[in-house]
């Protein structure tokens, strides 16, 4: 017998009465489903990061070597003094120079891998940079302190070529070299390339992909040589997609401290100063306005990248 | 296309670098044979198997071995969660505030590890926090969550829609849905970020280095090690187990996550 009642099913119990609630009104579920995780970050992150700004803005008395919770502007006043400008400098003269060499050194495997590899060849590339890129950060780093050793491998191939002398005197110049490569600035900015580099294939790989196959059909069409169709086509759709690769290895290179401090000649960089004020020294105002300078270079960093669409290709 | 082939320049410059990501990962295993443990001689003057027996001896290697997988497994299970929310509520709606929400989820690891680690130490400071396991947990769960989320939401995006109206159609409420139709589906997506959350965390040392206190993990232990060697071959044993703790996780989320083709509604 047919019924005119609409089907509706009998209710069998709180679950049931709840999902109605949650059907007629979306927004109790989405609120239920963020305020866990909203809450975490909101006061364990966001809440630190004001501690931090907090911290950065007290000083600490010269002579009790207390923390003064007063507010100052003097702890970030020190920032200027030459010693501590140095460090800046030193710090984004280096993650510069580290991106950019990334960039050069990353764009080959993306552009590879992104126009050619099909296949098995395309999951063996993707496996190729996932694995060094999470793979044990200090294993990384302790395996360049083996290879650039005085006694180790580096020496040895060079002996071996016969460019021994060469290294040799290379060393001995003021701007590159130390007693050996594992103590000399050279030997951080390799470390740097190394450890931080492949964040920046997959999102340059991306962007490659992007860029439409008709474009460049279109730009054989019209005559273009394979150099020209790179450069006039592929580079300039690719570019926010290299920049916003650009992110990750720029700011990680920022802010490391542990590879300035196994390899390389001991000079400073703004997290090594970060974490010997803190420590050591017990001055944690200005170990915290040392870590505000990176969230500022960051900031205008990707205020520049969000201005070249690099934003829209993430 | 003009060619479908690449230039013999590219190909070398493509596997050359590679080979450079490769080939110094390699040179650990090399040295915890050496029979040379005061310096890093190249090649090794000899081969033993002695270090892996006198690491297992060392008493100082097994406590921060224990409180990094205490401190790993913990924050994996909170991330899991947290992340798994956020993944689901980014999933249902658009709603005001979402890009914010998502850059905050990801600030933690976009930002150098030395701001969330003073971050976390100024704060542990202003409200008189002292260090311990949880204050370790407390970083590294933080920068896991966005691992978790990356993985939820890319599965959430494939994940048909239809497939939870078709279960409401036929009479499931909210939560057998959940169990019924999203967790199977959801399952090896959670599980993979699970396992790169894990990863993650163990061999985590810039955070926790402001987190820690006097605690070591066993990156703060090889950490010292690297700074002032003792016996360097045992150090390279230790990173041997750390690489394979932290590659065979990887390698078996890579497998859990390859074939989309399996998800639910996804030819859709």
């Amino acid at each position: 017998m047919l019924s005119d009642a609409p089907a509706v099913l009998p209710e069998r119990g709180p679950a049931d009465r709840l999902t109605a609630v949650f059907w007629r009104h979306p927004r109790v579920l989405l609120v239920l489903l963020l305020t866990p995780p909203l809450l975490w970050l909101g006061v364990v992150y966001l809440g630190s990061l004001a501690a931090l700004l907090l911290q950065s803005f007290y000083s600490i008395d010269e002579f009790s070597g207390l923390v003064v919770p007063e507010f100052t502007l003097k702890t970030y006043a020190e920032l200027f003094r030459a010693q501590n400008l140095d460090i800046i400098l030193r710090t984004l003269t280096m993650a510069v120079l580290v991106t950019l060499t990334s960039a050069v050194i990353a764009f080959p495997i993306a552009y590879f891998a992104a126009r050619f590899a099909r296949g098995r060849w395309k999951a063996l590339f993707y496996l190729g940079v996932m694995l060094p890129l999470w793979s044990s950060y200090l294993v990384k780093v302790y395996a360049w302190k083996l290879i650039l050793a005085r006694e180790g491998i580096v020496t040895w191939l060079a002996e071996r070529a016969g460019a021994g002398p060469l290294l040799g005197r290379a060393l001995d110049e003021q701007w590159f070299g130390g007693s050996s490569l594992s103590t000399s600035p050279v030997g951080t900015f390799i470390v740097f390339v190394y450890i931080w580099m492949p964040y920046m294939i997959l999102p340059m790989q991306a962007a490659l992909e992007r860029v439409p196959g008709s474009m460049l059909e279109a730009a054989a069409d019209l005559g273009a040589s394979r150099g020209q169709a790179f450069r006039t086509v592929i580079l300039p759709l690719a570019l926010p997609g290299i920049v916003a690769g650009s992110i990750f290895t720029f700011s990680l290179t920022l802010g490391d401290y542990i590879i300035p401090q196994i390899i390389g000649n001991s000079a400073r960089f703004i997290g090594l100063a970060v974490y010997q004020f803190q420590g050591t020294a017990g001055n944690l105002p200005l170990a915290a306005a040392f870590a505000v300078v990176p969230i500022v270079i960051m900031l205008v960093y990707l205020a520049i990248a969000k201005r070249l669409g690099a934003f829209d290709a993430l | 296309m003009p060619s479908e082939r690449a230039s013999p320049g590219l190909k070398i410059a493509a596997g050359a670098g590679l080979a450079f990501l490769h080939l110094p990962i390699l040179l650990i295993f090399l040295y915890a044979f050496t029979t040379e443990e005061k310096s890093y001689q190249f090649p090794p003057p000899g081969l033993t198997l002695k270090w892996f027996a006198v690491a297992w001896n060392r008493a100082d290697i097994w406590p921060p071995l224990w409180l990094s997988l205490q401190v790993a497994a913990v924050s994996t299970l909170i991330a899991m969660v947290l992340g798994t929310l956020v993944a689901a509520a980014m999933a249902q709606s658009r709603f005001f505030g979402r890009e914010q929400v998502s850059l905050l989820i990801l600030l933690p690891i976009a930002l150098p590890g030395v701001i969330t680690g003073m971050a976390l130490r100024s704060a542990f400071s202003v409200v008189d926090i002292p260090f311990s396991v949880w204050t370790i947990i407390l970083g590294h769960a933080t920068f896991c969550i966005v691992i978790v989320y990356n993985n939820a939401v890319a599965r959430f995006r494939r994940l048909h829609g239809g497939v939870l109206e078709a279960s409401a159609d036929l009479g499931a409420n909210g939560f057998q849905t959940f169990g019924y139709v999203l967790l199977p589906n959801l399952g090896s997506a959670l599980l993979a970020g699970g396992m790169l959350a894990f990863a993650l965390s163990f061999d985590e040392v810039i955070v926790t280095t402001f987190t820690a206190g006097q605690q070591s993990t066993l990156p703060i232990w090889m950490l010292t090690e690297l700074v002032r060697p003792r016996q360097r071959p045992v150090t390279n044993v230790v990173a041997i187990v750390v690489v394979a703790m932290t590659f065979l996780p990887i390698l078996a989320a890579y497998y859990l996550t390859r074939d989309g083709e399996h998800t639910a509604g996804a030819g859709k």
